[in-house]
């Protein structure tokens, strides 16, 4: 074969063509890949909105607020963008998360034989979340019963354990430091800007390794323009998220855990031969199964994964409350998550979509109820634009697809 | 081994499935740099054949010897390991990633803690497709959906190419082409001959074969039915092959080489 010799070849001449970055990105929305526009778009006119009528939403202190209240949502959102870009479904992430929260609850209550000190009892809740993940997930990858049906019963019989073990004894007070810092604790102004240097360094680094590689290889760096912007543009816009969340009571730990999840998910989807593997799983599996992939244990990692946000989710949530009731993981949890997935434009067709999205739609769900609720609204009315949104981003993933199989052909 | 060892030997492989005998001491022989063009109607055993070197199918009888030693098939792991790629009829891409990516499907470059090496896998994509002399894709970044058919095929060839392949088999390459595609993917196949690739071509279109084959193995109903040199054949001998020839050996003795 004729390769080995081309690549002995010491000078490569970048004979790949280069596409101007316009070119790109309308190709990208003709070929119904819109990614992440619409949802930051659509978010900035609705802070927009909300800043001109709703007195207090503008503020340092409610920009924090809507971090802690968003932070629970993001955390399941990351599984579901997993589950989803495996073109499965997992109904049963909230009452996981509450199951998670429960068993974290009951870890660290003292004076029971089964008390573990420090960070312990979040770790064993977690194994619990995880475990509960491959079980499910076991039984779509290895018997190939629908993932929807699966989970379904994941929500019935775990919300069924919540209540049990809650419902007899009444709430359980959580008095674990480690449990309630995750909604609650906030950085000092200083340690918020040595946060910031070490991410900024660490970003800057990150882009200059890879560039080097790049060069290395030969392979021409595209948009060196882009590079350069994104290079002072996102420190800068850090330092100013940095500022504001100063000005009121500092960075809260929430946020960096959402910022934490983002970075090593991301990282995961993008550099890792598992990650490639979920997006070929989820864009073609009968294709991916032929060319050598272990189509079943990605599916059950990703239900693992699944399973573990489920949990961290769920720990937030009863560290928000310092408690966990009978109704831990209810209410809108599990519909806001999946919401806030393919509001920030993760397709529910498999294959397409971004872990970010699963910040960008909780953002919006968060800062809509938020701002409603400072405008006065009911619940109801909250549940009600949400659901509008909602249809729209699909409306427009659907679309998108119908473009996207059109091209090309 | 001497460019007179063929790089893959079929001798006396049957088949059968329950009561349905798919294939009866079928024989084929492909050498290096020459592209052996499989031809029958319908039923004539083609898939069932392939899939025997495939390894999705184990043969009831007969010898596989690829190159000059006798090997068993038990998978396409197997098939892949020894050097044989099969590019199927539906593609088997993954439109929603990049050409790169789908080049590398499954056996992506990493580094031992499973990270993807991007420069090295865009590199060797760059190189492959170029020594394939495919042209028309322009940029090995856009996703394999925003292609067209004849480019997905271009990129699937490619993909079995670059693994250090001595045998590709292509199954159908053109049925779904329109003319211009189809002409692009022909001149595709011919080159992988003219690298030193043995190549089997499945297809139902005569004017495909006759314009790159080497040779024809003609099937009828799970036997051999003739095999032609094209340069010395006419496509109604081979349409009579397909459709009334009789059965060019009797079970074990061997048939003539091409003339």
């Amino acid at each position: 074969m004729s390769t080995t010799e081309a690549e002995a070849a010491p000078a490569f001449d970048t004979a790949i063509p280069v596409e101007s970055l316009g070119t790109r990105v309308w190709e990208n929305i003709k070929g119904g890949n819109l990614g992440s526009l619409p949802v930051a778009v659509g978010l900035t006119v609705i802070v927009i909105l909300f800043a001109l009528t709703a007195q207090n939403f503008f503020t340092a202190v409610n920009f924090n607020n809507i971090i802690v209240q968003m932070s629970g949502t993001t955390m399941l959102a990351y599984g579901v963008v997993y589950v989803l870009l495996l073109g499965e479904i997992d109904l049963s992430i909230a009452f996981l998360s509450g199951i998670v929260g429960v068993a974290c609850a009951k870890f660290q209550e003292s004076g029971t034989g089964h008390s573990l000190p420090g960070i312990l009892p979040i770790v064993a809740a977690l194994l619990i979340g995880v475990l509960i993940g491959a079980f499910q997930g076991s039984f779509v990858a290895l018997i190939g019963v629908p993932s929807f049906v699966v989970t379904l019963a994941g929500l019935l019989a775990w919300q069924g354990f919540v209540q049990r073990e809650i419902g007899a004894a009444g709430p359980i007070i959580i008095q674990n430091h480690w449990i309630n810092d995750t909604a609650s604790y906030f950085f000092t102004p200083n340690k918020g800007w040595v946060i910031w240097g070490l991410l900024s360094l660490a970003y800057v680094g990150s882009i200059v390794f890879g560039l080097v590689g790049k060069r290395r290889h030969g392979v021409s760096i595209q948009y060196p323009y882009l590079v350069g912007a994104k290079l002072v543009a996102i420190p800068g816009v850090a330092a100013l998220v940095i500022a504001i969340c100063n000005h009121d009571r500092g960075v809260p730990l929430a946020g960096i855990i959402i910022l934490f999840f983002l970075l090593l998910w991301t990282y995961v989807a993008k550099r890792t031969t598992f990650g490639r593997h979920v997006y070929a799983v989820g864009g073609n599996a009968e294709a991916a199964r032929r060319a050598g992939i272990n189509v079943p244990r990605i599916r059950i990692m990703v239900f693992m994964i699944s399973g573990l946000m489920a949990g961290v989710g769920g720990i937030i949530l009863a560290g928000n409350l310092r408690s966990v009731g009978p109704d831990q993981g209810g209410g809108t949890l599990l519909l806001d998550s999946i919401s806030a997935a393919v509001i920030g434009g993760t397709s529910l067709f498999g294959g397409r979509g971004e872990i970010r999205a699963a910040v960008l739609g909780s953002a919006v769900i968060a800062t809509i109820a938020n701002g409603l609720f400072i405008l006065g609204y009911q619940p109801g009315t909250i549940f009600i634009i949400t659901g509008c949104i909602l249809l729209f981003a699909v409306t427009l993933d659907t679309l998108a697809r119908r473009r996207q199989q059109k091209t090309g052909r | 081994m001497t460019d007179d060892t063929p790089v893959l030997e079929l001798r006396d492989i049957s088949k059968s499935f329950g009561s349905v005998q798919a294939l009866t001491d079928v024989d084929l022989e492909v050498h290096r740099g020459e592209v052996m063009a499989l031809v029958g109607d319908n039923g004539a055993g083609k898939s069932t054949l392939i899939k025997c070197i495939a390894g999705i199918h184990a043969a009831d009888s007969g010898e596989i010897i690829f190159d000059g030693k006798r090997v068993t098939i038990s998978g396409p792991k197997d098939a892949a390991r020894l050097g044989i790629e099969i590019v199927y009829q539906d593609l088997a891409l993954c439109d929603n990633l990049d050409v790169v990516q789908n080049m590398f499907l499954g056996r992506e470059a990493h580094s031992p803690l499973q990270i993807l090496q991007e420069p090295v896998m865009e590199q060797r994509t760059a190189t492959t497709l170029k020594t394939l002399a495919v042209t028309t894709i322009r940029s090995i970044r856009q996703p394999v959906a925003t292609l067209s058919g004849g480019q997905r095929q271009s990129v699937a060839v490619a993909r079995a190419v670059m693994w250090n392949s001595k045998l590709v088999i292509l199954d159908e390459p053109t049925a779904a082409l329109g003319v211009a595609q189809t002409e692009q993917v022909l001149a595709l196949v011919k080159r992988l001959g003219e690298q030193g690739l043995a190549v089997i071509l499945i297809s139902h279109n005569l004017h495909d074969i006759f314009a790159v084959a080497d040779n024809i193995t003609v099937l009828r109903l799970g036997r051999n039915a003739g095999l032609y040199h094209r340069l010395s054949t006419t496509q109604q001998e081979v349409v009579q092959a397909i459709t009334a020839g009789a059965p060019t050996k009797v079970s074990g003795i061997p048939m003539e080489g091409p003339s």
